[in-house]
């Protein structure tokens, strides 16, 4: 069983809000989750949704009101634990008066790098992000993007086991989050441990071996892409053609006709005998699968039924 | 140290980068100015003058830095968020903000030192050669330093809390509070019962006196500087200094950045 690099217990954060600050609001609820070593893991989660709260908690920006977190077995109190960790954080802003080159090299004397070991590493993961030829302008000169790939750069510079990314691809054009992603990969294959937050569902479901959802500061599910959307099924389908062009019988008043083909849509516990009524007909069944929601559509599901909540609670609180 | 001292290159480079130093033209013209008409208004006491203007305009202009850039070592990179990358590293928050304190406190000796040459290069217009006695406006501009390096701590302290309009208010209060502790400290008026005078007497105590560090008056005058006011004000500054960067440290230690 592989062992948790980033564990999540209980970990709750409320801020205080309103005239002297009496107001609690809260922003993460008892969030309580592990991603294992090795694997990218997506956290997912519309805005507010408590996603850059939670990855704050981890990287000790904020303070958890309660609940407590472990990274590679250190409590995150432990600032040691940082010398394992890399930290991109959401739309990074960095010293502007500052070379890309020279912010890489800052970042690296934290981490006890010896002058040729930061010099190699700043040239090659300059490369990486595709800054080489940008490595002597002054930050303030830079485009969102390209202060982006700055981030990425100072996030693995240090070889860290475990990397947060919060919204890498955010402010990134087609093909730098392309390159992200290559980078995201690669790092799996040299058995780092990603955890990043998106809201963009494409790239998780092309990138993570498992996802965590959450929703309202309540995490509301975590597992592979296909489990995630798996749990629920929205019925089977049924691909057929008939034998006999002229001939009718009830279920092809619900098909759809495309072409020479009709797609028939219907419940799980309605197949067999939708089966049944195909045979009888002679009918010649093409494929029959069952119709998933994409990680998308069950995203929405969530996001919806959350807002429908809160609506109600809002109107009995009336 | 290794992490105070890479935050404090950094913060000293900032400071260099953002054209901080650029005052020391406004401080050479100032000199230069003072140096052509002092010959003219002033009958004897040149020296004098050039002295008490020269050490005002450091005291002044190192006010400035301290408060304005210290008021914003903290705030600047909360707002900007430049601290959060940083501090996702193996950085204690101390070490940041003792990083910080130390960069511009290097900033500020750099400045300082430049702007001394400057005035002895004016007093050698008004005085040719130098007296012995001279090398005390050293013990003054040191005194200086040690008094824009309380500021700058109170500076960070208040940042630390509250928001930079707030903590410039509050530090420039406190500095000119402070320069009438003494005062404080032995008033006696009639009209004040015995506890408003206790009360009086133990915020004067807790109040920087930044008397301490005024021995403008005796340089200018060619007075000798005892050097027991050089190593009081010393030993009061360290002292005052690391308690206020230990409350600030205290209190930065737990804030939940935006």
């Amino acid at each position: 069983m592989p062992s948790p690099a980033i564990e999540i217990e209980n970990l709750s954060k409320e801020y205080p809000y309103g005239f002297l600050n009496l107001k609690k609001r809260r922003s993460l609820e008892n969030l309580t989750m592990q991603v294992d070593s090795g694997e990218i893991f997506g956290f997912l989660g519309p805005n507010g949704a408590g996603k850059s709260t939670t990855i704050k908690l981890l990287m000790r920006l904020i303070f958890p009101t309660s609940g407590t977190a472990r990274i590679l077995g250190k409590s995150i109190e432990d600032v040691s634990m940082h010398q394992s960790l890399g930290y991109l954080p959401e739309q990074p802003y960095f010293y502007d008066y500052l070379t890309a080159a020279e912010l890489l090299d800052y970042f690296a004397r934290f981490h006890n790098l010896t002058a040729v070991d930061r010099h190699e590493r700043i040239e090659k993961l300059l490369k990486k992000v595709g800054l080489e030829t940008a490595r002597k302008i002054q930050l303030r000169k830079y485009s969102k993007g390209m202060l982006q790939r700055v981030g990425l750069a100072q996030a693995i510079l240090h070889d860290p086991q475990v990397v947060v990314l919060d919204e890498p691809m955010s402010g990134l054009d087609p093909l730098g989050r392309r390159e992200v992603r290559d980078i995201i990969l690669e790092l799996k294959k040299q058995g780092r441990t990603v955890l990043f937050s998106t809201h963009i569902l494409s790239d998780a479901e092309m990138l993570c071996d498992r996802v965590g959802v959450i929703v309202g500061g309540k995490l509301r599910g975590t597992g592979t892409p296909g489990e995630m959307v798996g749990m629920q099924s929205h019925g089977m389908e049924i691909l057929f053609e008939l034998t006999d062009p002229g001939q009718t019988f009830p279920l092809l008043g619900k098909a759809t006709k495309t072409g020479e083909r009709y797609r028939v849509q219907t419940p799980e516990s309605e197949l067999y005998p939708c089966l049944e009524e195909l045979r009888d007909a002679n009918a010649r069944i093409l494929s029959v699968v069952q119709i998933k929601p994409t990680l998308e559509e069950f995203f929405m599901n969530l996001v919806e039924s959350d807002r429908a909540q809160a609506a109600a609670v809002e109107v009995s609180g009336r | 140290m290794r992490n105070v001292w890479t935050v404090a290159t950094n913060t000293f480079r900032e400071a260099v980068r953002d054209r901080v130093l650029y005052n020391l033209v406004f401080f050479a013209l100032l000199m230069i100015g003072a140096a052509i008409l002092v010959g003219q208004i002033s009958i004897g006491i040149e020296q004098s003058v050039i002295i008490s203007l020269g050490l005002t305009a450091i005291s002044v202009i190192g006010i400035f830095i301290a408060v304005f850039i210290g008021v914003g070592l903290v705030s600047k990179e909360m707002d900007k968020r430049t601290l959060y990358a940083l501090l996702a590293k193996p950085v204690e928050r101390w070490q940041f903000l003792v990083g910080k304190f130390a960069g511009l406190a290097m900033t500020l000796t750099v400045n300082t030192a430049a702007m001394t040459v400057g005035l002895y290069l004016a007093l050698l217009t008004v005085k040719h050669p130098l007296a012995g006695s001279d090398w005390q406006l050293l013990l003054a501009v040191y005194l200086i330093l040690l008094k824009l390096a309380l500021i700058v701590a109170l500076a960070m302290l208040f940042s630390c809390f509250t928001s930079p309009f707030l903590a410039i208010l509050f530090t420039v209060g406190i500095y000119v509070a402070g320069l009438f502790a003494g005062e404080l400290r032995t008033m006696q008026a009639v009209n004040l019962t015995p506890g408003t005078m206790s009360a009086f007497r133990a915020i004067s105590y807790v109040l920087p006196n930044f008397e301490n560090f005024n021995v403008m008056g005796m340089v200018a005058h060619s007075r000798p500087v005892p050097l027991a006011v050089v190593w009081q004000g010393t030993a009061y500054a360290v002292l005052y200094g690391v308690l206020v960067l230990a409350a600030a440290a205290l209190v930065f230690s737990r804030r939940n950045l935006k």
